[in-house]
């Protein structure tokens, strides 16, 4: 039979409970610099954004491949804005309200921008009848006429005939 | 052989209206086309009375170009990025010293820039007159202006007397605004 002398089972207690809070400790110490460094935004994130706009300096030239300074520093804003937790449309919507609505790649349908969109499927709907009825015109034309030959037509053939007639 | 009679064809009168509907449309359409390209073309605003505008500055205050009539006001556009902006920089701040007293204002408008990067820059050169973003791009736009550096000069009575594409110098400063000052 073993016997435990109190002040040794003291001691297991005290090692026990350093080994608890040493085992606490490191369990809970890869959380701490994880809460501490934010994600970062990668350059995929950044750009699917960037895409999306175009800066007024370099004019055609959007924002994800634009090499200027300007749009070196406003990726950079953007990235900045997805740290901080923004949507991708509150981004947007931050440029347009500091450079206008023409950064935008795909502009808001709204006053002449309305435009944009409204012309091409209606240029598309004209172009498509005038097709229409110009075929439908060549149809027409091309048929093969089902009506008597004109009588002077008919005329000319029967003298024909009956000139032939009389050289036989 | 059978013959299919074609579909009635409109009535002439809808006819024309149809073509009258689509041509008008087209002129329209070029007409709209025309104006916004003579507007790109036009290139900066040049005489006449100056856009009016609101700048909120980077200190948060409010200044409308309205307010400083009575005023010589010299309007630069400039931004951090611009490498030939930083050229003219310390001269347009020793402007304002100079002139400050003699009833001219100063007023920075920063072109599609970024805050940070602005402010770095206003500290970098130590520019002390007023400046501020133009938000919207309104300001430019009004200006029509075509990059930066351009300066603007107004004289007291609101008018668009002189503009400077590129960066500015000292003698060409005083040049323009000597004459402006002296009553």
């Amino acid at each position: 039979m073993t016997y435990h002398h109190p002040s040794t089972l003291a001691r297991a207690a005290l090692v026990l409970f350093v080994l608890a809070i040493g085992l606490a400790a490191v369990v809970s110490w890869p959380a701490s610099p994880a809460r501490a460094q934010e994600p970062t935004p990668s350059d995929n994130q950044v750009n699917a954004v960037a895409k999306q706009l175009y800066c007024p300096v370099c004019e055609n030239v959007p924002l994800d491949v634009c090499p200027t300074q300007a749009c070196a520093q406003w990726r950079q804003t953007i990235r900045e804005k997805l740290t901080a937790g923004w949507s991708e449309q509150e981004i947007k919507n931050y440029f347009v309200e500091q450079y206008g609505a023409r950064v935008l790649a795909a502009p808001p349908p709204r006053g002449l921008s309305l435009l944009v969109y409204l012309l091409p499927p209606l240029a598309f709907v004209v172009g498509g009848y005038i097709v229409y009825r110009a075929v439908r015109t060549w149809r027409r034309a091309a048929r093969p006429r089902a009506s008597p030959p004109p009588a002077a037509e008919d005329e000319y053939a029967r003298r024909i005939e009956e000139e032939l007639r009389r050289r036989e | 052989m059978s013959d299919t009679p074609a579909p009635p064809l409109p009535a002439p009168r809808a006819r024309n209206l149809g073509r009258l509907l689509l041509w008008s449309g087209l002129a329209a359409l070029m007409a709209l086309v025309g104006f916004g390209l003579y507007r790109t073309q036009a290139g900066p605003v040049s005489s006449g009375p100056a856009p009016d505008f609101t700048l909120i500055t980077f200190d948060g205050e409010t200044i409308h170009l309205a307010d400083l009539k009575g005023q010589v006001v010299v309007v630069n556009f400039w931004a951090s990025w611009c490498k030939p902006c930083e050229e003219e920089a310390a001269t347009l701040e020793a402007g304002w010293q100079k002139y400050r007293d003699q009833g001219v204002s100063f007023l920075g408008v920063d072109y599609v820039d970024t805050e940070p990067e602005a402010r770095a820059y206003l500290t970098r050169f130590g520019i002390t007159y007023p400046n501020g973003p133009d938000l919207g791009t309104r300001i430019s736009q009004a200006f029509r202006i075509r990059g930066v550096p351009e300066t603007y000069f107004i004289d007291r009575q609101g008018t668009l007397v002189r503009v400077k594409i590129g960066p500015i110098d000292m003698n060409e400063l005083q040049s323009i605004l000597d004459p402006l000052v002296t009553p």
